[in-house]
């Protein structure tokens, strides 16, 4: 580089050149293995396109950042050629469908199937769990293996000793997938399920107990706002591609809407949406809720009439019944409540760090234009006290006069549409119990011993539907107890072993004694972390190795509309890769009762087949399964953007909501009869251990946050080498922090708390608070010699500490200290 | 004299996201550590104390989608000793690998840092602008790429109807170098070459 190159003035700023960076990702084994020299085994699919020609067909991007956006590859002898975007025609293009153009992870989706780290044949553990010894065994000897110790493993324990592991590395509607696998499980006679979420356990539990369902308006209706507050929403990074959020906050930008992002980091949905930013301390925005909240009550600038009609325990005139006196959100704003703390402006300051001056500004502010869409999402929920924020936020809209219109919103985060698709039967699971997704170190280690009232144990679950079996806030069942510690494990395209869950080193020593968990079943195509702690590992295929159905799904925000994709075949299986309904049919078969698995589906085509007419049962005018392979895709509009209870706001008594009074329940008696004081009948602000409060700051002074990541749909992508290299792994660190620790944009700094230690580059920006890092989750742990992560695997530093009621992962509640190394 | 192509980005619809750098990267085959499309992160401000309370002054940041911009000047072709660069009728600047010998002098002289060296191929590399889609009436595989249509792609006189003459968002350098054949809008805090008062921060795309 010479001196006209205007690019050497920024090195006057830095220690990491270009030759510096490329030494640290082949340090960590990035670059060094690219695509040259590696034999893929490509095979050209029978009765494919003749050699020479190129083809273009409609793939998925079938991770779980919630956007299923549509992608196409061209495909040439075999070989994938590129991707190109949704292949819809620009001219069929509309402001209520627009194509879904894939983001940069759906644009690299060649470099996964082709990555270096695939997995080529089943595997078997010969050292100790989690070093990593591995040897190659023939698919006959894996499947004999986990079938028989399935069959002894329940013999000895029974079918409460099996576990099927959160996991959402393949979301396909089917054939594949996690039902095919939890098909095969019940039929052999079930297993502990999961219910709750990694992602929004506190949202999916909490929310019921105010709005008795989710049902924010769908995102495309942001551009009907005048106003758009975000809290803790950063949907240009985590649903970035396609019609999700990201693409309507822009839309509505570019119309004029204002936005307003509460979040301690000026994410890139501040700055793309040429937002305002309130940067928060990590973990209070109970806080700046309740003295917004306070200022409208003070100043007159709330709906009055409305939360007389549609809310209950908002003051002390709508309490339910039995409530205590002073116990309403008012007498909690007025400091007649529990703390007899008025919640003024000045009292939140000192706790968010916002000025007192802008947080009664933006009281008056959301109060005063209309329409404005209040929304939440779900950072601020993965926290100590998160259940707290997510009954508080929908007061907000409700006092603003936004709750039930278009252009406002619920104080939720926005739906979309969704396009009804039959999907694998899975018969009922003869195991009437189950776990917090988040707990299951617990089941490993004291299982019988988990308790409904401590631990949260629950009826039997349909996965991530947070209401079904409950029985810790109703009598049922109050006495269910496991019969067996885990002892089996199925994880399926899942790195929550390992990666993805809290506290890493804990983890590692649960598994590590292999006495307790006897065996882990992994399936995958990268060998992860989770992998690494793994038993058997068997290689799946990727999505462009087999035919597959997905829909855009409803927990992604999105317009009012939906789809549903054609996943085609495009290049045979790699190495010695398998699908899984042939995995599942193989096992079925071994353990006897392979005609039942099968119950008439000879091939894979007859399971989609029925998926299809599952769809046209409720879609007149969905296609036949010949037509929708040929298109690719079918979009289902939706019309007018989705409000969310339009007739709620319109007749309370005639359209009541889900919860006990029917009305928005800011006092909760349910949660009442809890009578634990982290579960407190109204939202309200509790200081977080290891939050901004926590005297442990002394020692650790800084919040570390882990958020979502532009290069990541969680950990899948992480092993892809252009994301890295597009989006390196580094710790966010404000200025005022890194220069009082001798730390230049581009150093690697040194990470620590009493559960582990991180090195990581250091990105020295103003656009994070003084006071708090962030660690994008998902990069692979990668231990050293002295257990040191290499690659900035931030759940190193987290802690296996769940959220009161939901049992959620609190992952960016932390503290931290970071030194220049 | 066919019209001089050129590339368009409105800053205002940028997230910074780079799906146009791996569009590149995914169409052309380019192995880690060349770039032929980067996207620069900008930012500027500090944080100040106020009364005891720390807030951000000034504080922003936008991202600049840049690659090589097929310049009036092309300063590259000038200084290349073998001839390997040329610029097509239609504006479009090449390298022809075959007499490329690797001595980087292009690449030293673009005040861009477009042309990137493949090690594996010991030779200059750069955007073609993906001329083989455009000379099958398609557009390039960046723009195509943008999910949230930021980029567009056409005769540089026509953009510049449309979309003004801006070309130089900081951390871009004053176009009077080489003339290049672009044309960004600017967003609310983008600044330009002449009152740049920010730094570039992602240093990966040195
Ligand atoms: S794809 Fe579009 S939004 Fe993303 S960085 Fe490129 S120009 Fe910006
Ligand atoms: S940007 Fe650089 S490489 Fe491209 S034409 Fe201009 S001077 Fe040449
Ligand atoms: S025009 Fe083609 S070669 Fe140039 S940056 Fe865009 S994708 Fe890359």
């Amino acid at each position: 580089m010479t001196q006209n190159n205007f690019l050497t003035k920024a090195l006057n700023d830095t220690v990491m050149t270009r030759r510096s960076f490329l030494k640290w990702s082949a340090a960590i084994g990035g670059t060094a293995a690219l695509a040259g020299g590696v034999d893929f085994g490509l095979k050209a699919i029978e009765g494919a396109a003749a050699a020479g020609e190129e083809q273009t067909l409609t793939v998925g991007c079938y991770h779980n950042c919630g956007g299923r956006c549509i992608l196409a590859t061209k495909v040439k002898d075999g070989t994938l050629q590129r991707i190109v975007p949704d292949p819809t025609p620009v001219e069929e293009e509309t402001a209520e469908v627009p194509r879904a153009i894939p983001c940069v992870r759906g644009r690299s989706q060649i470099r996964r199937v082709y990555a270096p780290d695939r997995l080529k044949y089943p595997l078997k553990r010969v050292g100790k769990r989690g070093e990593g010894k591995f040897e190659r065994i023939s698919w006959e000897e894996a499947l004999d293996t986990i079938a028989s110790e399935m069959k002894r493993i329940k013999e000895s324990y029974g079918n409460e000793a099996f576990y099927f592991n959160y996991a959402w590395g393949v979301t396909w509607n089917g054939p594949d997938g996690s039902s095919i696998i939890q098909r095969m499980l019940n039929l052999f006679g079930g297993y502990v399920g999961y219910y709750g979420t990694y992602s929004e356990a506190a949202y999916g539990v909490a929310m019921p107990y105010i709005l008795g369902g989710y049902t924010g308006n769908s995102a495309d209706d942001v551009v009907n706002s005048k106003l758009v507050l975000l809290l803790g929403d950063n949907s240009l990074v985590t649903r970035s591609g396609g019609d999700n959020g990201g693409y309507w906050y822009m839309k509505a930008a570019e119309k004029g809407t204002k936005f307003i992002v509460v979040d301690p980091m000026l994410t890139d949905t501040v700055a793309a949406t040429q937002g305002e930013w309130i940067p928060i301390n990590p973990g209070t925005d109970t806080a700046l809720i309740a003295a917004m909240a306070y200022v409208m009550v003070k100043e007159n600038l709330y709906d009055k009439e409305f939360m007389a009609t549609h809310a209950a325990g908002f003051d002390e005139s709508t309490l339910p019944e039995g409530a205590p006196r002073n116990s309403s959100y008012m007498a909690y704003l007025t400091g007649k409540g529990y703390d007899k703390v008025e919640k003024t402006p000045e009292w939140a300051a000192a706790i968010t760090g916002i000025p007192a001056e802008r947080i009664a500004n933006l009281a008056r502010e959301i109060a005063s234009v209309k329409p404005c869409a209040i929304i939440q999402c779900w950072g601020p929920q993965r926290r100590a006290y998160g259940e707290q924020f997510v009954r508080a936020v929908p007061i907000l809209a409700a006092m603003t006069g936004n709750f039930g219109i278009s252009g406002g919103n619920t104080g939720q985060l926005p739906g979309g549409g969704y396009c009804p698709m039959g999907g694998i039967p899975v018969p009922p699971n003869p195991v009437q119990i189950s776990i917090p997704c988040f707990m299951w170190p617990d089941f490993v280690t004291r299982g019988t011993e988990m308790t409904v009232e401590k631990d949260y144990i629950r009826g039997a679950s349909t996965g991530w539907n947070a209401t079904a079996g409950d029985t810790t806030t109703t009598q049922a069942n109050k006495d269910l107890r496991l019969k067996s510690n885990m002892k089996f494990m199925w994880n399926h395209g899942g790195n929550c072993i390992i990666n993805q869950h809290a506290d890493v080193n804990y983890t590692r020593k649960v598994l590590e004694d292999d006495s307790k968990l006897e065996m882990i079943v992994t399936v995958e195509v990268g060998m992860t972390p989770s992998a690494v702690y793994s038993d058997i590992i068997l290689p799946g295929t990727t999505g462009f190795e087999v035919d597959n159905i997905i829909t855009g799904e409803g927990h992604g925000i999105k317009g009012n509309h939906a789809w549903a994709l054609y996943n085609h075949k495009v290049i045979e299986p790699m190495f010695e890769a398998k699908d899984d309904v042939w995995i599942a049919e193989q096992l079925a078969e071994r353990l006897g009762f392979g005609d039942k698995f099968r119950d008439g589906h000879a091939t894979r085509e007859d399971w989609m087949r029925d998926m299809v007419a599952g769809a046209q049962a409720s879609v007149s005018n969905f296609p036949s399964l010949e037509e929708f392979k040929e298109k690719g895709y079918f979009k289902l509009p939706g019309g007018k953007p989705f409000v969310g209870f339009e007739a709620f706001r319109a007749d309370p008594e005639a359209n009541p909501l889900g919860t006990a009074t029917g009305k928005i329940e800011i006092y909760s008696p349910v949660l009442a009869n809890l009578k634990n004081e982290e579960i407190p009948p109204i939202p309200i602000y509790i200081p977080e251990w290891e939050g901004v409060s926590d005297p442990l700051r002394e020692k650790y002074p800084l919040m570390m946050m882990t958020t979502h990541f532009i290069a990541r749909s969680h950990s899948t992508f992480e092993n892809v080498d252009i994301l890295r290299e597009a989006h390196p792994q580094c710790i966010w660190i404000n200025p005022l922090d890194a220069e009082a620790r001798g730390i230049k944009n581009g150093d690697t700094v040194k990470v620590y708390n009493d559960r582990g230690i991180v090195h990581i580059p250091a990105y020295v920006t103003n656009r994070i608070r003084p006071g708090t890092t962030n660690i994008p989750q998902g990069a692979h742990y990668t231990p050293n010699a002295d257990g040191v992560d290499i690659r900035g695997c931030g759940n190193t530093l987290t802690n296996y500490r769940p959220t009161p009621m939901a049992k959620g992962f609190t992952a960016h509640t932390n503290l931290v200290q970071v030194e220049r190394l | 004299m066919a019209k001089q192509l050129a590339f368009y980005v409105d800053i205002n619809k940028c997230s910074g996201c780079k799906a146009c750098q791996v569009a590149c990267k995914d169409k052309s085959s380019l192995p880690v550590g060349v770039r032929w499309r980067r996207v620069f992160q900008y930012e500027g401000g500090e944080w100040i104390d106020q009364s005891g309370q720390m807030i951000p002054s000034n504080v922003y940041a936008y991202s600049v989608s840049s690659a090589c911009m097929h310049c009036a000047k092309p300063i590259c072709m000038d200084v290349c000793p073998t001839s390997a660069i040329s610029k097509r009728d239609d504006g479009i600047v090449l390298i022809n690998a075959d007499m490329c010998i690797g001595c980087r002098y292009c690449s030293w002289a673009c005040p861009y840092g477009a042309p990137q060296f493949n090690e594996e191929l010991s030779v200059m590399t750069k955007c073609d602008m993906c001329h083989d889609l455009v000379d099958m009436g398609e557009r390039p595989a960046c723009v195509e790429a943008c999910p949230y249509r930021a980029m567009d792609f056409g005769a540089l006189d026509e953009l510049q109807a449309k979309h003004g003459t801006f070309a130089d968002p900081a951390p871009l350098p004053d176009p009077s170098i080489t003339e290049p054949a672009v044309v960004y809008t600017p967003n609310k805090v983008t600044k330009s070459s002449r009152n740049a008062n920010g730094r570039l921060m992602n240093l990966e795309e040195l």
